[in-house]
């Protein structure tokens, strides 16, 4: 149990935005085929730290190794390359695009055809599009959209959008999935069936996924590791019956007060 | 599936025979002024699609497509002016030797035009395309004016202001149009692939579009330089077409209206750009009688200059105001959905 492969290792990762600290001395390590959690309250500079990982900033300090590759301040596209894949917090699809579509720009990276291949028919372009194709509505399938491929995408509800962003995370073909807030704006059936969603999504992709969350039961049902950041700085990490019992943590959640007072 | 690939292929192929069969009947049957016209709506078809793969499929507000046609318009007119014409035109100073020496067949002519528009296109688009949004509109009109003053003071290459005269006039109802379909397929091939996908991606969300592995800036210098190819191909028939280019005709106006056409046929659609080149030329050719004098119950009504423009214009804010997203939208004219409106009738 304990000697499963580390894949993501961020030592002294840090982030300051001028004179603030977004996020400071963030320090995890993340073992392979494992969904673990980042939870914490608004601002405690979860999402930053996504953004390091991925490559959109570029950390003040410290280090992001992916398996045995120094990652820190690579472009996001080459991230992505790595094997890094993630979703958004506010779902950024591409909404003039149809569902089948968007899929298919996720697996445009892995894509060797060169661009001036298919104006000029050059036939493995053709005969690659086509697996393209055919893959992506297979990823379809299993998030189980396959019937709005068509669709464009911003007529799709919620829900579905989530899971086309997930789907569409995929077609990168990852090792390490990141989902920043999953389960945010679902009910409580919803949010069931995504516990179960990501559940089955890592044993069939052989995924290893880290998640931000707020939706406590979703956290507690599917992580089986979570680190607590807080002001930037991580207060506690373990397995969920630790966190839920946590001081530190109930505290940065509920307050001082209720802690005293309970 | 493949039976209505099969369907599309021929109704494409008699598409372009119909095309064909018009054109040779235009040719014997049409006068000068109508030929004309037809010319020139293929020519702005081929700059509004080329526009329209920056613009409307990649995103990139650039203003810079007056600056391509110029190079290309030049690159192709020196090429093709016979060495007689240039004695004659070049009075001011005596024309660059290896210029005056250089000459090529039509074809050649213009496609290294093209090549040429679209050497300067990567050029720019490196640093340029760093910047996004209104700082690049702004970046590549002042390519665009840059261009320009070179060409009027280039004497020794471009004959500065005094421009060329006498290109010969090969740029016939045959080589628009053939150019027109070539730009057509070439374009529609590419935004219809996976990397047209990519494109399409980092128009509408270019955050996105990078955290789906997509090298945004590279596939932007792309898309820029193909449609500076595309804009220097244009630029190089127009010159043939007018057989007389001088550096005021590339200014900010003909970029203008390029984009005009782009955004009444529909930003994102190559059907709708050639639709919309159809529109404007015919609709800037029709406007010409309200500038003759005319007779409204009785009241007589002298010819205003420019008044076509008024008009014009005023049309264009409607479209804007009424139909922002221009006759097509992001939709195309394919003959699946022609087909599928049939039917659906059909069940009505």
């Amino acid at each position: 149990m304990a000697d499963r492969r580390i894949i993501l290792k961020t030592p002294g990762l840090t982030m300051r935005f001028g004179g603030l600290t977004a996020v400071d001395n963030f320090d995890i390590e993340v073992q392979e085929d494992r969904i673990v959690g980042l939870i914490g309250p608004n601002g405690a500079g979860k999402t930053t730290c996504f953004n390091m990982i991925t490559g959109y900033y570029n950390p003040t300090e410290g280090q992001i190794i992916f398996y045995d590759d120094d990652i820190t301040g690579i472009p996001t596209h080459k991230v992505c390359q790595k094997g890094i894949a993630r979703t958004f917090q506010n779902i950024r699809l591409f909404y003039n695009e149809t569902v089948l579509q968007n899929v298919m720009i996720g697996a445009h990276l892995r894509q060797k055809s060169k661009w001036w291949h298919a104006p000029f028919h050059i036939p493995s372009c053709a005969r690659e599009e086509k697996e393209v194709r055919d893959r992506s509505m297979f990823l379809l399938e299993t998030v189980g959209l396959a019937n709005l491929a068509n669709e464009q995408a911003n007529s799709l509800p919620y829900g579905e959008q989530r899971r086309l962003e997930i789907a569409r995370a995929l077609a990168t073909q990852p090792r390490f999935l990141l989902l920043d807030e999953p389960a945010a704006g679902m009910n409580p059936q919803e949010s069931w069936e995504l516990m179960h969603f990501i559940q089955k999504t890592r044993e069939d992709f052989n995924l290893t996924i880290l998640l931000i969350e707020h939706d406590m039961k979703v956290v507690m049902g599917v992580c089986e590791h979570i680190w607590v950041l807080d002001y930037g700085k991580l207060i506690a990490e373990g397995a969920p019956e630790e966190i839920q019992a946590n001081s530190k943590v109930i505290e940065a959640y509920l307050g001082e007060e209720y802690v005293q007072n309970a | 599936m493949m039976a209505s690939k099969l369907r599309n292929q021929i109704l494409t192929l008699l598409a372009i025979a119909a095309l064909g069969v018009f054109l040779w009947w235009a040719n014997t049957n049409l006068d000068g002024y109508k030929i004309q016209i037809l010319n020139l709506i293929a020519i702005n078809a081929i700059l509004a699609v080329s526009l329209n793969l920056i613009y409307g499929f990649t995103g990139m507000f650039s203003l810079g497509h007056a600056g391509f046609m110029c190079v290309g318009a030049y690159v192709s007119s020196l090429l093709i002016l016979p060495q007689l014409q240039k004695d004659a035109i070049f009075i001011l100073e005596p024309m660059a030797r290896p210029i005056y020496a250089a000459h090529a067949p039509f074809i050649v002519a213009v496609l290294l035009g093209g090549l040429v528009a679209s050497l300067f296109g990567l050029f720019i688009a490196l640093p340029v395309l760093r910047l996004g949004g209104d700082y690049l509109g702004i970046a590549t009109l002042g390519f665009g004016e840059i261009i320009r003053v070179f060409a009027n003071n280039l004497v020794p290459i471009t004959n500065g202001a005094l421009g060329l005269k006498g290109i010969p006039a090969y740029a016939n109802l045959w080589w628009n149009y053939g150019f027109m379909v070539f730009t057509f397929y070439f374009i529609w091939r590419i935004v219809n692939s996976n990397f047209g996908n990519a494109l399409k991606a980092i128009r509408d969300d270019e955050v996105a579009a990078r955290a789906m592995g997509i090298n945004t800036y590279k596939y932007r210098v792309i898309s820029f330089t193909v449609g500076a190819f595309f804009a220097g191909i244009g630029g190089a028939l127009l010159a043939s077409l007018l057989t007389t280019i001088d550096p005021k005709m590339f200014l900010f106006v003909m970029t203008f209206q390029v984009l005009m056409i782009v955004v009444t046929g529909g930003l994102g659609s190559i059907t709708g750009s050639i639709l919309g080149s159809f529109i404007i030329v015919a609709l800037l050719e029709w406007l010409r009688f309200v500038e003759n004098p005319m007779n409204i119950l009785g009241f007589e009504i002298p010819g205003v200059p420019g008044m076509r423009m008024v008009i014009f214009s005023l049309s264009l804010v409607l479209i804007i105001i009424f139909r922002r997203e221009g006759v097509m939208g992001m939709r195309e004219f394919t003959w699946d959905g022609l087909f599928s409106r049939f039917s659906k009738r059909g069940e009505a």
